[in-house]
């Protein structure tokens, strides 16, 4: 052979090398600070600089701080009531569009959008104002307390969850619907056996939205939550304000475990959801 | 009107994909100035490998291309001076069609005084002479072909490469367009190569085909010689239809080949060559007759009965089985009105001449 | 899609309780805050609807118009930095190979999910004084400082007699640091995707007809990108120009951005009516970046159809 050959084709901007590690940059700097985050969780020192040895003394400490426990459980339960009715609403948004032509569509579905579009501190605020003019009871007992989040969270979930679900809607098949019809099933029957198991993908993957949506807000929690309501963001948050300590460190590698294993999985469940 | 030096020269080209598909297996092949040149194949086989490494978008593994005599390794798409039209045609939508044709020639920096002329000369030879304002999107399907080979040609390059401009066009159209290819290619007098994998299309259009299979170049050759004279096995069956038989040798003796044909019997044919294995036998459908008796002799025939008939208008095919369940195609020429009505049915004979039949060595 | 009227049980059973809990808990509050940002604060808690514009006015104070500005300013900094680094991403996710991009794709698209505020904290902890940033710094000064010793030109103290950590928290370098973290992904995407969908083969045509790489880039993938670009635009610029965590816990006293003055109306200084007005107009200019969107590709899309 003569001379060195050029191994790539004019299109291989994958193999360029300026690109690749501009990549590699972009990944270190998404990357690299939460790495270092769940590294010094299990630092055996305050100051967070240099590494003194492994422990896990800062998950025991976490652990035992009752007030971070019972923010965390705060939202898992918030979180977990948010998702149930987002997906309900969600569900029958995304068939409600996808389905029918109605008098005022375009006007609904833009309204739909609202939630996904404005700044957060916008619905923060207005959800503020809102339950302090409606004079939302204070003082309920656990959980009951927890209903103005909730309610905060399912008003910015359910319109995320309507988009996955109206994504995999558009493409289903109408005739596979007509063809249960023609068989003799009813509507609604038609509607259990055969659309409702097509958007069970959408359905779950949007639930995994629904669930991390709301386990990670933090601004129009911050404007809805009372000193008994506070969530684990919110708590965090308080936390940080004063200091950077290992304790944050471990409770935040711990939600940052949840959120990586359900974002995975609903991604996962989208990607293939898009394949069938 | 075909110049004799190659303005392509292939010389020992493999190209093995990252992932390990090799898509060309030392390919060599000489393309002639002024030529109408086809790569023929069925899907999978090089032929648009082949076609893109000309172009610069494949980089042969091993192996080197010239064009025009200069070594196109390291040579960058977009300072070689061949032009291509894509499978897709990949008219820019976002541009009117004379900045599409214009395109070529601003980036490579073309007097700007000069441009609109020849976008206008070269939409004009593709019959857009109107269309310079529209957008794409606007155009039928063949009119964005057409774009597509201004676009090309506007630049006048070496060689044109085509990429199955065909594909995408109807039936109709495409027999329209064939026709206008060839006339356009006489009238720039530019190489084209076309990559095809309709032989019909490479056919009636190319000077010369190559057949490709398996990353390999099979035969190079003129349209006729290749259908009559396919060099072997796979070249005869992908080029029109043939009646292919499997001759067990038994014997060569004084330029004749004496051959026992799995459910025919006995065949003697006329080879000048003195073949000691076993060779495969192929008898294009139009080569045979249908005859109700035997015919004199100067002719193979064999007696077989007719089972299913196809009309195709100018011609109809004939299914028929020996009675040792060898199954024939025959194809007879409707050339009489009165051959719609007639029926064709029961033990007939079926045969032809000995030179007719092509042997193949195996 | 059917009529509503084919099947109106159906029909009311599907669109009662999402248009309901719209209507309720969504645009009820919205529009309470609206009133409210043309009312007056009276005592303490109390608001009267007066329909006034003093609160919009307000806005206009020079006090409030820089922060609004400066908003912007980081906003479109931040946009311009993800534009020019996630069009190189996704260039380099679209063209990797196959088994890879899904991969790369769900590590640009992971960070999106994971919590803002955790997202915050750790770049904290990278960029402070002590972080480790700094930390790395003063790695790589120590080891200067030896290589000069090895030079036995220790005593000029070329790199200065003491190391000097660089103040990256706290400002407003370490604002825009932080809303180009948080908002990269939200760039990528769209672009990936449109780069996904490109024909390759107008690259490929337009390399073929002479045109460079950057021509090719400038010619061909920018305008048939364009649609990408400018979703792109918006939805980093609209929640940038929003955000509020980023500057309050990155920035210092002089990076605050609009959402920390809105905050402060609704938190400490309690004057809604002034806090709604704020929000209103942060509104008000996402309604008009996304109409800018409507109205542009609308003209696209004619003069495309057009001849």
């Amino acid at each position: 052979m003569k001379g060195a050959r050029r191994s790539y084709g004019p299109l291989d901007y994958g193999r360029r090398l300026w690109l690749r590690i501009t990549l590699w940059l972009s990944f270190v700097f998404l990357y690299a600070p939460i790495a270092i985050l769940v590294v010094y969780s299990f630092n055996d020192s305050r100051r967070n600089i240099v590494w003194r040895g492994f422990t896990l003394k800062y998950y025991e400490r976490a652990w035992n701080n009752d007030s971070l426990i019972q923010a965390f459980a705060n939202s898992l339960t918030i979180a977990f009531f948010s998702t149930l009715f987002s997906v309900l609403l969600g569900m029958m948004t995304a068939v409600l569009l996808w389905r029918f032509r109605f008098p005022a569509k375009a006007p609904f579905e833009g309204a739909v959008s609202l939630p996904i579009i404005i700044p957060e501190i916008c619905m923060g605020v207005a959800m503020m104002a809102f339950f302090a003019r409606i004079g939302w009871p204070a003082g309920l007992p656990w959980p009951l307390n927890l209903g103005a989040i909730t309610i905060a969270h399912i008003s910015f979930s359910f319109p995320f969850v309507a988009m996955v679900v109206r994504a995999r809607l558009a493409r289903f098949n109408r005739e596979l619907e007509e063809a249960a019809r023609d068989l003799g099933a009813s509507e609604w029957q038609a509607f259990r056996d055969v659309l409702l198991p097509y958007m069970k993908p959408g359905l779950i993957a949007g639930a995994l939205l629904a669930f991390t949506l709301s386990l990670d807000d933090f601004v129009i929690t911050f404007f809805t939550a009372g000193p008994e309501t506070v969530t684990f963001p919110v708590k965090v948050y308080s936390m940080v304000r004063f200091s950077v300590t290992p304790e944050v460190n471990a409770a935040s590698t711990v939600l940052l475990l949840i959120t990586l294993v359900l974002t995975t999985t609903a991604i996962l469940l989208q990607n293939r959801s898009g394949r069938d | 009107m075909n110049g004799n030096s190659p303005i392509i020269s292939i010389n020992s080209v493999s190209k093995t994909f990252p992932g390990g598909v090799q898509a060309l297996d030392n390919v060599d092949l000489e393309i002639c100035e002024g030529e109408f040149f086809a790569l023929l194949g069925p899907s999978g086989c090089g032929k648009t490998t082949l076609l893109r490494i000309l172009a610069g978008f494949e980089i042969p593994s091993t192996g080197d291309v010239f064009i025009d005599g200069k070594n196109m390794h390291r040579v960058v798409p977009n300072r070689r001076p061949v032009n291509m039209v894509f499978q897709s045609y990949a008219v820019f939508p976002h541009m009117t069609v004379a900045d599409n044709v214009a395109y070529g020639l601003k980036v490579s920096g073309a007097e700007r005084r000069e441009i609109p002329g020849r976008v206008q000369d070269a939409l004009d030879l593709v019959q857009l002479g109107e269309y310079g304002q529209r957008r794409p999107g606007q155009l039928s399907g063949g009119q964005v072909q057409r774009v597509a080979l201004a676009r090309a040609l506007v630049k006048k390059p070496r060689v044109l490469l085509l990429d199955e401009p065909l594909s995408a066009l109807d039936a109709q159209l495409r027999e329209t367009m064939q026709l206008e290819l060839v006339r356009l290619q006489q009238t720039v007098g530019i190489t084209f190569v076309i990559v095809t994998h309709d032989q019909n299309e490479a056919l009636s259009m190319a000077d010369r085909i190559a057949v490709m299979d398996q990353g390999k170049v099979l035969q190079v050759a003129r349209p006729g010689e290749l259908y009559e004279f396919p060099r072997d096995r796979f070249v005869a069956e992908f080029i029109g239809k043939t009646n292919l038989f499997e001759g067990t040798n038994v014997g060569w003796e004084a330029g004749i080949l004496s051959l026992l044909v799995n459910g025919l019997g006995r065949v003697e044919l006329p080879c000048a060559e003195h073949l000691n294995h076993d060779v495969g036998l192929a008898v294009r459908p139009e080569k045979m007759l249908l005859l109700d008796e035997r015919p004199d002799h100067g002719y193979l025939a064999f007696e077989a009965q007719v089972e299913k008939i196809a009309y195709y208008g100018s011609e109809s095919r004939v299914f028929l089985a020996t009675n040792r369940g060898l199954a024939l195609e025959v194809s007879i020429r409707n050339d009489t009105r009165a051959a719609a009505d007639e029926q064709i049915s029961g033990l007939r004979w079926v045969a032809w001449r000995p030179e007719d039949t092509l042997i193949l060595p195996d | 899609m059917d009529s509503w009227r084919k099947n109106p049980l159906i029909f009311w059973v599907f669109a009662v309780p999402p248009a309901a809990w719209l209507l309720l808990f969504f645009l009820t509050p919205l529009a309470l805050i609206w009133v409210f940002s043309f009312g007056e604060k009276s005592g303490l808690i109390d608001i009267h609807i007066t329909w006034t514009a003093d609160n919009y006015m307000r806005a206009l104070d020079p006090l409030y118009l820089q922060i609004f500005l400066k908003s912007f300013w980081f906003a479109g900094v931040t946009t311009a930095v993800c534009l020019i680094v996630g069009f190189v991403v996704a260039i380099a996710i679209t063209f990797a190979p196959g088994r890879q991009r899904p991969i790369l794709l769900l590590l640009v698209m992971l960070p999106f999910w994971t919590n803002l505020l955790i997202r915050t904290y750790a770049l904290i902890a990278i960029l402070r004084t002590k972080g480790s940033v700094n930390a790395a710094l003063e790695h790589f000064w120590d080891w200067g400082n030896g290589l000069l010793a090895l030079l036995g030109v220790e005593h000029l103290q070329l790199l200065g007699a003491q190391f000097e950590p660089l103040h990256l928290l706290y400002n407003n370098f370490a604002v825009v640091v932080g809303l180009v973290y948080v908002h990269l992904p939200f760039m990528v995407l769209p672009l990936y995707a449109a780069l996904d969908r490109m024909d390759r083969s107008y690259i490929e045509a337009s390399l073929d007809l002479g045109a460079g790489q950057l021509r090719t880039f400038r010619s061909v993938v920018i305008p048939m990108a364009a649609p990408a670009i400018v979703s792109g635009v918006i939805i980093t610029f609209v929640p940038a120009l929003g955000s509020f965590l980023t500057p309050d816990l990155l920035g210092g006293t002089d990076s605050q951005m609009i959402a920390n003055v809105i905050e402060r109306q609704f938190k400490s200084a309690n004057d809604w009516p002034f806090g709604a007005a704020l929000s209103f107009i942060l509104m008000y200019v996402t309604f008009f970046a996304i109409a800018l969107r409507s109205v542009w590709s609308a003209r696209r899309d004619a003069r495309e159809a057009l001849a």
